[in-house]
């Protein structure tokens, strides 16, 4: 089958119901996507498919065929961080790292979204990538300032 | 082993794989709960073939026509959020949606995968039965309508026949929809318990979830609430909750009954 994954058209040859992150693990060697809890409450796993944030330990290889898929490392485009992760880096926004990828991921989309950088807004967008050294505060943080340098572009249907 | 998936992109070729009836037939459509199941390994090895209706178009969309809603069996819960049909109709479906998991859940989970799952804490489900929705399936043998409170049988057994799929929800409106959600935190929580109310001029209609084997129209507490009779009490004689991991049968009771009070009093004002 084939797919597009960060822009690269790639092909596989996977068993139907091979989940996403193991496609993008095993098959293409793409483990910045790390698996936390498999079953799709933690968000460590959190890739775009077509644009909108999925998990991708709950999406089955077959549903993917000719989709565009967005992982870790196509968010820097050419090498370069986005202001996103700079500041995530400035910031301590990571600690042991395991949410990161995923947390990076989620808050990428929402900063394309076209919502304000509220406190609220920004913990909905993230209530799915749970972080286990609940260093939610300073992850806050840097979406925040990330969204000062990246505004949001209006965007009405990501409105939510 | 390797479970064989078919994915057809039509409703007939769907039908087709459906008649064959291959032995533990299970249903994909944005695999929030079938691949939960699969990555755990729970009943794998009932699970004989795997129908993906993802690219299913026939599936899709939301219209309203004669004062019905209709809303395909794959809509998601984020189609629910941002369609303008369903947040001018039926808001309370909308605002229910936002509570189901977070954004990657709401952008993959469907209406039709909650009510085939039928979980009894399935979200949308007390709403679907207080506003006394239809279910309509389909087969090669022809299509039925199912009212919502027909369809739940028994704990996660549904009226679904094995050669049938769900196409869409059909919501009569009119009435005011109101709904509360008790769940451990607000994003990403299994609910312990979720009470729907529809008040149509002095008709009462009332559902629960997490209350019982399975979604639940509580008749008890309608006839209760219409005729001004004590409504906790008739409450008690609809649901059976049970202890488990997320709260206490005394807890969901109680919780139960104070989140009804509150919603007919909210109705009533």
């Amino acid at each position: 089958m084939k797919l597009t994954v960060n822009g690269v058209s790639r092909e596989v040859e996977v068993a139907p119901l091979k989940r996403l992150l193991d496609l993008l693990r095993e098959d293409l060697e793409l483990t910045g996507t790390k698996e936390g809890c498999g079953e799709g409450e933690c968000g460590a796993c959190s890739v775009l498919i077509d644009g909108e944030l999925v998990n991708s330990c709950l999406v089955a290889a077959c549903q993917v065929e000719g989709a565009q898929v967005l992982t870790i490392e196509g968010v820097a485009a050419n090498g370069q961080l986005t202001a996103l992760q700079r500041i995530f880096v400035e910031r301590g926004g990571s600690q042991c790292g395991i949410c990161t990828p995923g947390m990076i991921v989620a808050a990428h989309r929402f900063l394309r979204s076209g919502q304000q950088a509220t406190n609220e807004k920004v913990r909905e967008a993230i209530a799915g990538n749970l972080c286990r050294c609940t260093g939610y505060a300073k992850i806050v943080e840097a979406i925040q300032l990330a969204a000062l340098e990246e505004p949001a572009s209006p965007d009405p249907e990501s409105q939510r | 082993m390797t479970i064989p998936v078919a994915s057809p992109k039509t409703l007939r070729d769907a039908y087709a794989v459906l008649s064959e009836r291959p032995p533990g037939l299970r249903v994909l459509a944005g695999g929030t709960d079938l691949m939960v199941a699969i990555n755990a390994r729970v009943g794998l090895d009932q699970i004989g073939h795997v129908l993906d209706v993802w690219r299913v178009d026939e599936l899709r969309g939301v219209s309203v026509t004669d004062g019905v809603l209709s809303l395909g069996a794959l809509t998601t819960y984020t189609e629910m959020m941002r369609s303008k049909a369903v947040r001018e109709h039926l808001p309370a479906l909308a605002l229910v949606s936002h509570e189901v998991g977070a954004w990657a859940i709401q952008n993959r989970g469907t209406l039709g995968g909650n009510v085939c799952n039928a979980s009894p804490a399935g979200d949308t489900l007390p709403l679907l039965l207080a506003s006394e929705a239809r279910f309509v399936l389909g087969g090669s043998r022809g299509e039925r309508r199912v009212p919502a409170d027909q369809f739940f049988l028994s704990y996660r057994k549904t009226a679904l026949a094995a050669d049938e799929l769900l196409l869409r929800v059909e919501v009569p409106l009119g009435g005011r929809l109101v709904y509360r959600k008790v769940g451990t935190r607000r994003a990403q929580s299994v609910s312990r318990t979720l009470v729907a109310v529809r008040k149509n001029g002095a008709a009462v209609r009332i559902a629960a979830g997490c209350v019982a084997p399975i979604p639940l129209r509580c008749r008890n507490a309608e006839a209760a609430a219409e005729q001004g009779s004590d409504v906790r009490a008739a409450l008690a004689k609809d649901i059976a909750p049970i202890d488990d991991v997320r709260a206490t049968a005394v807890y969901r009771s109680r919780v139960t009954g104070n989140v009804l009070l509150r919603l007919l009093e909210g109705l009533a004002a």
